[in-house]
């Protein structure tokens, strides 16, 4: 489903990932890195793309992971999810990183390295350049 | 989700920054919760208060938006991680100690209450019935709901401090009169706190945002908070109803087999190295009738009891304190099981203790094992 949760406008290179993504723990704060060796985007760095992925998993606290990685400037340009997960949503709307959710058939279209535009003030949202 | 033009200018930041981060932390957890609105609240419960659950990020956040932030309603606060009276019998370290206490006064300069407590609704007077609040401590959004009849979400730590400074929160369905889709018929012939704790996680498990319980006899406080602790360790729902509920309702039973279930999934020993009582926190009742329960006793290993300050210190000018500490009991305010830093695996294998809420988050964060037992077994198994 369409929801804006954080909204913004920004432009930016896809990174998807088909696992869910727990924020504390499993992404270097410093960096953006993605620490566990058993997730699909483990060893890339999650800073300046817009990140798509299913959804937040784990504690609530992941949301100041979130707000750290911001302040390290190493944070995605935006997020993307299937669906609203109340970490992802906390977390994003403290490091004020534009945040949506998709339908399901937007959110397989959607691959790594794509070129795409989000814009919460527009009715489609996501744009592909 | 409908905001008025107020709100709207809020949350492009025309009444300034903190006011812009808070409305955009209540919009976007009202999206993801499906809110149509925002209400009023009339009092704020927060969470993340312990440093060993928000670490340095939570720590330096709360730094820097208490420059500005203030709250505008009635805001109290969860435990945190020690008693500043004892913490030095604990060899908690230095750094800990000291961001601990920087978290302590960035609350207080937002103008947050010190409670400390996991039970405002015990240790604080009840507004009027069908008040909006805003908590965040699981068991006590689950005990306002259901026992005090007022309304809440069960609040992240994130929404409950947004609602704080604006004074509102999302209006989600839990605050609505709903009608559960399952009902739990309780089974179980004489149970004590530790049969309610372990039923409160079950339906935890099964509830969706909130449950009909059915067959219950008569609760005293001990067994309310248990059934509210158990409940918000397990799952997202945020009430209980008493009653049959309706008839298509789904009825499920919780009998002595369900009910060993939740207890081997819990108990991993049959002994442990010490006891703690508190979580939640202990009242003044529960500590007077834990001093009647110890006359002439005292227990053979430590036992740790977890209170808010104020009992404590209610229970000092009546003498219980005295009493407790005379039959071994370490007594700890500020500061509950749940999430403790003061125990760890280094020095201690495994935890007696008779709460649900207590079982969980040692096993799972304190990584040691627990021995489930109700406090009349404990005091008669470890007490001479």
């Amino acid at each position: 489903m369409n929801k804006i949760l954080v909204a913004g406008k920004v432009q930016g290179i896809v990174l998807k990932s088909e696992n869910p993504i727990n924020f504390l723990g499993t992404v270097d704060k410093k960096t953006g890195i993605i620490s566990d060796n058993n997730h699909d985007l483990f060893g890339k760095s999650i800073k300046d793309v817009i990140l798509v992925f299913p959804s937040g998993v784990g504690s609530s606290v992941g949301a100041y992971t979130i707000y750290s990685i911001k302040s390290n400037n190493a944070a995605p340009l935006a997020m993307i999810c299937q669906k609203a997960d109340l970490t992802v949503a906390t977390g994003c709307a403290l490091a004020n990183i534009p945040l949506i959710t998709i339908t399901d058939e937007q959110f397989k279209s959607l691959k790594t390295g794509m070129n795409l535009s989000l814009d919460t003030d527009t009715s489609n949202l996501i744009q592909y350049q | 989700m409908e905001l008025t033009r107020d709100e709207e200018s809020a949350l492009k930041g025309e009444h300034g920054e903190i006011m812009q981060i808070a409305y955009r932390i209540l919009v976007a957890t009202g999206e993801a919760t499906d809110a149509e609105k925002l209400i009023p609240i009339e009092w704020a419960h927060l969470s993340g208060v312990n440093y060993n659950t928000i670490g340095d990020a939570g720590e330096e956040f709360l730094s820097s938006i208490s420059k500005d932030a203030r709250v505008s309603v009635k805001t109290t606060l969860n435990p945190m991680g020690f008693d500043i009276d004892n913490v030095a019998n604990y060899g908690l370290d230095k750094d800990f100690i000291s961001k601990q206490l920087s978290i302590r006064n960035s609350y207080e300069t937002m103008g947050v209450v010190p409670s400390f407590s996991c039970i405002p609704y015990e240790i604080f007077d009840i507004p009027k019935d069908g008040t909006q609040v805003a908590f965040a401590e699981s068991n006590a959004a689950i005990h306002a709901n259901s026992y005090d009849n007022l309304k809440t979400n069960k609040e992240s730590a994130f929404s409950a401090l947004a609602s704080a400074i604006v004074g509102k929160s999302s209006y989600s369905s839990i605050r609505k009169d709903d009608t559960p889709n399952i009902t739990i018929n309780m089974k179980v012939k004489n149970p004590n706190e530790l049969t309610y704790g372990m039923l409160g996680f079950f339906a935890g498990k099964v509830g969706d945002t909130s449950v009909n319980i059915s067959g219950l006899a008569e609760m005293d406080k001990r067994q309310c908070k248990a059934m509210c602790g158990g409940m918000g360790t397990s799952g997202t729902c945020a009430k209980f109803i008493f009653g049959e509920g309706d008839s298509d309702c789904e009825k499920i039973d919780f009998d002595e087999k369900e009910m060993q279930n939740v207890h081997d999934e819990l108990n991993t020993t049959e002994k442990g190295d010490i006891i703690t009582l508190g979580s939640p926190q202990l009242g003044l009742d529960e500590i007077s009738d834990l001093t009647s329960m110890l006359k002439g006793r005292s227990f053979q290993k430590r036992c740790m009891v977890f209170c808010p300050r104020t009992v404590k210190e209610q229970a000092k000018k009546i003498g219980y304190t005295t009493q407790l500490e005379r039959a071994g009991c370490e007594i700890l305010a500020d500061c509950c099981t749940c999430l403790t830093p003061l125990i760890n695996k280094e020095n201690v294998d495994a935890v007696t203790t008779n709460s649900i809420k207590g079982a969980f988050y040692l096993k799972n964060s304190n990584g040691v094992d627990v021995n489930l037992k109700s406090l009349s077994q404990i005091i008669q198994d470890e007490t001479r």
